[in-house]
């Protein structure tokens, strides 16, 4: 009779896909997980407690560093919150502005989850191809913010810098390439047998277990509930350009790639429609108070990051620090699901789910 | 002249011979692989849009690998605290020498053959399948747990994958009548085996990726699943023969499928006057080239996968080919 024995595998937090300092302490037997435990708070900054002690212009920075791979939509939701408050009133330029960073940090947040997702199931080249698009992105967004990741773009009232000359000229560019990369990326990937063997019917959920999770973005739209804040409820400009949510309904892995590919073709239609519609003169910053102090009480505003959904919430006692702030990081509550999702399955599958939830870590330990 | 001396007197001539001969030999399939590394980085690069080794030794980056080795060479050997010590230094050779030890029967071209063997092709299957236990044995001694996943992964999929790779080569040895490489290239004077027995080619060509552990096949390595699988304690040179193994059997492998499927050093009609070693260098190019761009394209199957794979689809089409080929060798080979 042979013996066998549970076997407790520490995976992270430093393994090539775990995408940062994530851990997960899994108890398998042979490959079979029988119990996941994930381990969070490696990239702890405390961010909400640091911003206690700064002015509001000054918290800005610090949202870069949580969702660094989308930091534009973070500025924003900061910036968002505040002029909610206020009541403030933006330039018409400005706004454009801010969606199309947003909308392009979007189609980069997305090639980087492409290109390590593929990377994660074990073809390398992807990965390649998807970090050339998203390089021009980041030469684009270098230049009209002057960081690559950091951007540190937008103000309460506006945005920093206007546009130089020609960029709007290099995203209209941008979109027609963008979307002929893409039909490559879908020949070589979206029909190849292997990659649907690998993520088809892997990590399903139902839509009751997604609500009840609190999932949201395209962890939520995969299993056919249509939420998406940039329609359900518009924030910005964005009631202006006509675009489609993708929804698919089987809540596997497969159905949350197609979704966030179809993310991708859609935020190139806003794209499209932000550079015909900018207007081309004005102001990209509202008249501002130099000190900001919103007025005491309560804010809450969310948006649609390319991981969900995104809020901040302000306490406010009318001084130029927030007395609370919070935000509601989307990584950290798609990420609540994985143990769930990984009991019974095995090793190569842990990774396809823990890849398909698509986390960040500097937002999920905040 | 090999065999000659091989069946003569044994002494201290026949013994510097045989000597010198596997020197030369273990220094080309060495520079093989120097290469072969290099090449793949190449092609790969090219793929990926890198430019791929270019700083040591001029534009093309020839003394890269050379660079690399000489790294692995001088960098310190550690053998972790808790490893099962003479396991753990006996892994790595156990590893590689029956990669080096199956080229003995590789027919490079008519006069270039070590041994003769009789048998050579169940030679090259039985030999190879040791490597198996090196890698095993090196996932255990470890004493890390992924590499024992890793371990265990390689003995699955290698001992699955030997069968259907055994059983897809029965065509060729039904066309051919015999085990012996050479006699098998000379069956293929008129018609390469690759025409005959193509279901036999097809199941040849991924079992051996799946026997090399490579893209789509490389979960004993799988590197975003179990890290760096069975190698994952090994440093320095020790790490170094188990790549050397993996691309000494990319050789022996490439030149075998280029012996039994594609001719071997027969020529293409017509191009005769070309010679027998350039062809057999050129097929087995086109083979190493295809497994690199394998490598460069596709995504890593599931370890359940890979086994439903190897028995499910791959084990019957071996079956069905050994029939369609007693079925051609009847019909029309009278």
């Amino acid at each position: 009779m042979i013996r066998t024995e549970e076997m407790l595998l520490n995976v992270g937090p430093q393994h090539p896909s775990t995408h940062g300092v994530f851990r997960i302490v899994l108890k398998i037997d042979g490959e079979t997980i029988i119990e996941a435990k994930p381990v969070i708070g490696y990239l702890h900054r405390g961010t909400e407690k640091l911003a206690e002690d700064l002015q509001y212009t000054q918290i800005i920075p610090y949202t870069d560093r949580m969702d660094y791979l989308a930091a534009m939509t973070n500025n924003y939701v900061i910036c968002h919150a505040v002029e909610t408050m206020m009541n403030l009133e933006i330039p018409e330029r400005a706004e454009y502005l801010r969606v199309i960073v947003m909308e392009l940090g979007r189609v980069a947040s997305h090639l980087v989850w492409f290109g390590t997702y593929l990377l994660d199931i074990g073809a390398m080249s992807p990965f390649l191809y998807a970090f050339r698009e998203r390089e021009a992105i980041i030469n684009m967004l270098n230049e009209i913010s002057g960081a690559r990741l950091t951007f540190n773009y937008m103000r309460v009232g506006g945005v920093k810098w206007d546009a130089p000359d020609g960029w709007i000229e290099k995203v209209r560019g941008f979109v027609p390439y963008m979307r002929e990369q893409l039909a490559g990326y879908h020949d070589l990937v979206t029909g190849n047998e292997i990659f649907l063997n690998r993520v088809k019917g892997i990590g399903t959920y139902s839509a009751e277990e997604a609500l009840n999770y609190s999932l949201s973005g395209a962890n939520l739209r995969c299993t056919g509930v249509n939420w998406d804040l940039r329609k359900d409820e518009p924030y910005s400009i964005y009631n202006r350009f006509t675009f489609d949510v993708p929804v698919f309904s089987s809540g596997d892995a497969w159905a949350r790639y197609q979704c966030r590919m179809a993310e991708i073709e859609e935020s190139l239609k806003i794209l499209e429609q932000a550079v015909e519609q900018i207007p081309s003169e004005g102001t990209v910053m509202a008249k501002v108070p130099k000190i900001i102090k919103p007025p005491a009480g309560e804010g809450f505003v969310r948006i649609e990051s390319p991981r969900g959904e995104i809020g901040c919430y302000i306490a406010s006692e009318g001084k130029k620090e927030p007395y609370r702030l919070k935000f509601r990081r989307p990584s950290f509550y798609n990420l609540q699901i994985l143990p769930k999702l990984l009991v019974g399955e095995n090793i190569s599958n842990l990774i396809t789910i823990l890849g398909g939830i698509d986390i960040v870590l500097g937002e999920v330990d905040g | 002249m090999m065999n000659d001396l091989l069946h003569s007197q044994p002494g201290w001539y026949n013994a510097a011979v045989f000597f010198v001969m596997g020197a030369v030999l273990l220094l080309v399939v060495l520079g093989f692989v120097t290469y072969a590394i290099l090449a793949e980085r190449k092609v790969l690069g090219f793929i990926q849009l890198r430019p791929g080794p270019n700083r040591v030794g001029g534009k093309l980056g020839l003394l890269q690998t050379v660079a690399d080795v000489f790294k692995l060479l001088i960098k310190e050997d550690t053998i972790p605290k808790l490893a099962d010590k003479p396991l753990f230094i006996l892994a790595p050779v156990l590893a590689f020498s029956p990669a080096f030890m199956v080229l003995a029967v590789m027919p490079f071209t008519e006069h270039v053959q070590f041994a003769d063997l009789g048998v050579g092709l169940l030679y090259y299957v039985g030999i190879s399948g040791i490597s198996t236990i090196g890698i095993l044995i090196g996932g255990w001694a470890s004493n890390n747990k992924y590499s024992l996943l890793g371990g265990m992964r390689a003995a699955a999929q290698m001992i699955s994958y030997e069968i259907p790779l055994v059983i897809s080569v029965v065509g060729v040895i039904l066309f051919a009548g015999s085990l012996n490489l050479t006699d098998i290239v000379e069956g293929q004077k008129n018609v390469a085996y690759i025409f005959l027995s193509p279901i036999g080619f097809f199941v040849f060509l991924i079992a051996s990726i799946a026997e090399l552990n490579r893209t789509p096949f490389d979960l004993p390595e799988a590197e975003s699943e179990l890290v760096a699988g069975y190698h994952v304690e090994y440093s320095g040179f020790r790490f170094a023969f188990f790549m050397l193994s993996e691309y000494v059997y990319l050789f022996a492998m490439a030149s075998l499928t280029t012996v039994l499927f594609l001719g071997g050093w027969n020529p293409i009609p017509f191009l005769e006057f070309i010679p027998g070693a350039v062809w057999f260098a050129l097929k087995f190019s086109i083979v190493v080239f295809f497994m690199i761009w394998i490598r460069g394209t596709l995504p890593r199957l599931r370890a359940d996968q890979l086994m439903e794979f190897a028995w499910k689809v791959l084990l019957p089409l071996a079956l069905l080919n050994i029939f369609l080929s007693a079925a051609v060798k009847e019909l029309f080979l009278k």
